[in-house]
């Protein structure tokens, strides 16, 4: 019995594995072109200018700070509204609600996730801005915190889903045993069934705040597109703009190869590395998790 | 206080909470129907727009977005699978691996404008494709690439592993197995990521922005090296560009594009449950 | 065994070992002579499963898996890296301890692996469907409903679904690794009885799931303790006159 080779599987298994290998490649294509085009500011701007406070490009001024201080305030507003509103609805749906109620709330959420960020920039321009402006009786409604709220929403769904996988995952006989002992439902859930899925619900919340980051129609319409560095809570309720919506904003209107141009690009160039180190940080969390269970396990 | 008045206490601010996150699902979904179904109608939808956009129809834009998301599919739909297939079938736990697993998180987690400039440098500027469909399509396919593998390797995953090794001891290669059972059984759970993926593309505006996109466009776009109007795009520059835009126009839009995006939910998630029930392991 | 009958498959100093240094089989030497059944028996580790896997090369599917020794089915060395595993299964089928109906109807489950052999006469097939069924004591009671999903029958059903799945390829030889051991007793003795009359044109190897099984249907049997193969010969002698004192405990249940 000699071995035959099937020349037609070969070359499906090669495709295959070509495929599995294209992620990293494409990784690398977009590390390559930010680069291409973004490294060039470096040398055409003063490394020092670029962490200046003044985005005002008309006038050479690429000051990044307040782009980013934009983009903080606006994320870490995001993240005070998600994360307690998505971790409650993730264990309202994975441990107290009804069968029927889960039914009903799993696939809204999905649709939730589903809202194309346009539509909810649009909403928010029209409906949202206006109302935090009358509420809290501040001259515009186009501020961060309007777009921390839309941002929210956004990383909800993605924060949601996660965290309710996470939990769903706990072992039935884990939360058995607890009420076996004596514990109430909640008891159940804050000492046990939680802690237990400690990494998954730690995936989604950075998952979710990733989104947010990354957002950018929605921030673009109602964030108020003011270049200027936020300083303490109240400039949550100004306008600020963010990296995504700079970039969205400005380049329709520069000049191919200008100065402005390559800084454009510089800013995706920051935004491809918070976005890696917030997602590397996501996934060895989740690797050391696994590794310490192992360990337990062997 | 008792523990169970600390329960009950606890339990109705989490279903507040969560009221209160999903309650707002329904009332933006109700209030774009509601403003916007009095624009909708056979014009509306299958017309030219005219007048600077302010009247006549949105069909270039519904038709832009119809080709950005074929072409899309087209693309990541293959492409995805077959990674998926390679990493839940055939790739071992090695550094090679972890290496493209984290790749795939990376590219899931890249903001959709930072598609949008690395389509400009490559596709658009460098292989000199200009601003066109295929350069969006191509933007688009590999933003989409991430969530057609997840959910597809996950639906591999799920098929029992003892069909696979019964179907080896019949005598069946690696590549049998998967063509004959493991695929199959796998592709609702496919299908679903599939479409909700491509659900998403559709819905997007920064990565078509300088690669696809345009606002006006006197014709249907000829072939695949044209721009193209899109859905997003145009709700966009008609809501914040364009002075004197009927609101109702703009909520028709938005309604347009919304019942698109949430149809293709609406199909996977009817994909889903079907498959749950027909499921014979 | 005297060495004149030629074995059907003969098992020479068998080692079988893991990547973490366990040691699965030690030193197996052993004949499997053809047209009976052989039984491997003895407590739970004892390395019958890995036997059993060996012969097919099912364990090249485990990552880690180190084998010394030679295993020959038919004068001919099935540890070569050459070897076509492809055919070797189809000449050495299995059935595992659970019932796994594959996602399809029932006659699709056993033309399956005649259509992976690339088998497509609809005519071929159709006889081998009722050839293995009946074998396998399974026609009379779902020729009727052949297309319906395999995963509708029962237990009992299923697995002797699994055994006319592995007939319907025309082995040579037929492993079963405690094939009853999920069962009831009357789906049992009907699979026992499939066993007694399929030798007539097999050669049998299988793990019983209890000593009495492996009573009532051994030719040859084998008593395998900790990786070590302890004794083998006729079934009569070991279950009623074996030689080894620890074949004697286990047969007599003083140790299980």
């Amino acid at each position: 019995m000699k071995q035959k080779r099937n020349w037609v599987e070969i070359l499906i298994e090669s495709l295959i594995r070509a495929a599995g290998y294209s992620a990293i490649l494409f990784v690398a294509l977009i590390l390559i072109f930010l680069l291409r085009e973004g490294l060039p500011a470096l040398a055409e701007v003063k490394p020092d200018s670029l962490l200046g406070a003044r985005w005002y490009p008309i006038e050479a001024h690429f000051g990044l700070l307040p782009l980013i201080g934009g983009s903080l305030i606006v994320t870490l507003g995001a993240a005070l509204i998600a994360v307690p509103f998505g971790l409650a609805t993730a264990i309202f749906i994975a441990e107290i609600a009804p069968r029927w109620a889960r039914e009903i709330l799993k696939p809204l959420v999905e649709v939730l996730g589903g809202l194309p960020s346009v539509v909810l920039g649009f909403l928010g321009m029209l409906v949202l801005a206006p109302i935090v402006r009358l509420t809290l009786d501040i001259p515009t409604g186009l501020t961060a915190f309007t777009g921390s709220l839309l941002l929210a929403g956004m990383a909800i769904p993605t924060l949601v889903s996660v965290a309710e996988d996470a939990l769903d995952a706990v072992p039935k006989s884990y939360r058995d045993a607890a009420l076996a002992l004596g514990a109430t439902k909640w008891q159940t859930i804050w000492r046990v069934t939680l802690p237990a899925a400690r990494s998954g619900v730690l995936t989604a919340v950075m998952l979710g705040i990733g989104r947010a980051i990354g957002e950018t129609m929605t921030v673009m319409m109602v964030t108020g597109n003011a270049a200027r560095i936020p300083t303490g809570l109240g400039s949550l309720f100004l306008p600020v703009r963010t990296m995504t919506a700079t970039i969205a904003a400005e380049m329709g209107e520069v000049a191919n190869g200008s100065t402005h141009y390559h800084v454009l690009f510089m800013i995706g160039i920051v935004l491809f590395l918070f976005s890696f180190v917030v997602n590397v940080a996501a996934s060895l969390v989740v690797f050391q998790q696994r590794k310490r269970a192992e360990r337990l396990l062997s | 206080m008792s523990r169970q008045f600390t329960q009950r206490l606890v339990f109705a601010l989490i279903t507040l909470a969560a009221v209160a996150t999903v309650t707002p699902i329904v009332l933006v979904v109700g209030y774009i129907a509601w403003l916007g179904l009095p624009a909708i109608n056979g014009e509306f939808l299958s017309a030219l727009p005219r007048d600077g956009m302010r009247a006549g129809g949105i069909w270039p834009a519904i038709v832009g977005t119809l080709y950005l998301t074929l072409g899309t599919a087209v693309v990541a739909v293959p492409l995805g699978i077959a990674a998926a297939v390679y990493l839940s079938e055939y790739a071992k736990d090695s550094r090679l691996t972890r290496a493209i697993r984290i790749a795939i998180i990376n590219l899931a987690g890249i903001p959709s404008v930072v598609y949008g400039l690395f389509g400009l440098g490559l596709f658009v500027l460098f292989l000199r494709f200009g601003t066109s469909i295929v350069a969006g399509c191509l933007t688009l396919a590999i933003m989409t690439l991430p969530v057609i593998i997840s959910t597809a390797e996950e639906a591999l995953r799920a098929v029992p592993q003892s069909f696979r090794l019964v179907s080896v001891s019949l005598g069946g290669t690696k590549w049998q197995t998967i063509r004959r059972v493991v695929l199959p059984q796998a592709l609702p759970g496919i299908l679903t990521g599939v479409i909700l993926g491509l659900e998403r593309a559709a819905g997007e505006t920064a990565p078509i922005l300088f690669t696809a996109a345009a606002f006006f466009l006197p014709r249907l776009p000829n072939s695949v090296f044209d721009a193209t109007m899109a859905l997003p795009y145009h709700l966009f520059v008609i809501s914040t560009q364009v002075p004197g835009m009927p609101i109702r126009i703009q909520y028709g839009t938005a309604l347009v594009l919304l019942t698109f995006v949430l149809s293709m939910n609406l199909v996977a998630t009817l994909i889903r449950s079907r498959a749950r029930a027909r499921r014979q392991w | 065994m005297s060495a004149a009958t030629l074995a059907k498959i003969r098992v020479e100093h068998l080692s079988v070992q893991y990547d973490d240094g366990t040691e699965s089989l030690r030193d197996i030497t052993l004949d499997i002579p053809a047209n009976q059944i052989t039984v491997l028996f003895g407590p739970a580790g004892g390395g019958k499963s890995t036997l059993l896997r060996a012969l097919n090369r099912l364990n090249d599917l485990v990552e880690g898996v180190k084998l010394s020794g030679k295993i020959y089915l038919d004068g001919e060395d099935i540890t070569q890296p050459r070897v076509d595993v492809v055919s070797l299964r189809r000449r050495v089928g299995m059935v595992f301890a659970q019932p796994v109906p594959l996602p399809m109807s029932l006659r699709q489950n056993v033309t399956y692996g005649l259509e992976l052999a690339g088998v497509r006469q609809a005519g071929k097939l159709e006889l081998a469907v009722e050839k293995s069924l009946r074998a396998a004591a399974l026609w009379d009671e779902v020729k009727d409903r052949l297309d319906d999903p395999a995963i509708a029958l029962s237990g009992g059903q299923q697995q002797r679904l699994c055994l006319a799945r592995v007939l319907a390829l025309e082995p040579e030889v037929v492993l079963l690794d405690e094939p009853t051991s999920g069962l009831d007793p009357i789906s049992t003795s009907k699979v026992e009885a499939s066993l007694q009359e399929i030798k007539k044109d097999y050669t049998v190897v299988i793990v019983p799931h209890s000593v009495q099984q492996a009573g009532r249907i051994a030719d040859q049997a084998a008593f395998f303790l900790q990786g070590e193969l302890i004794e083998a010969g006729p079934g009569k002698e070991l279950f009623l006159a074996p030689q080894n004192k620890r074949t004697e405990d286990y047969v007599t249940g003083r140790f299980g």
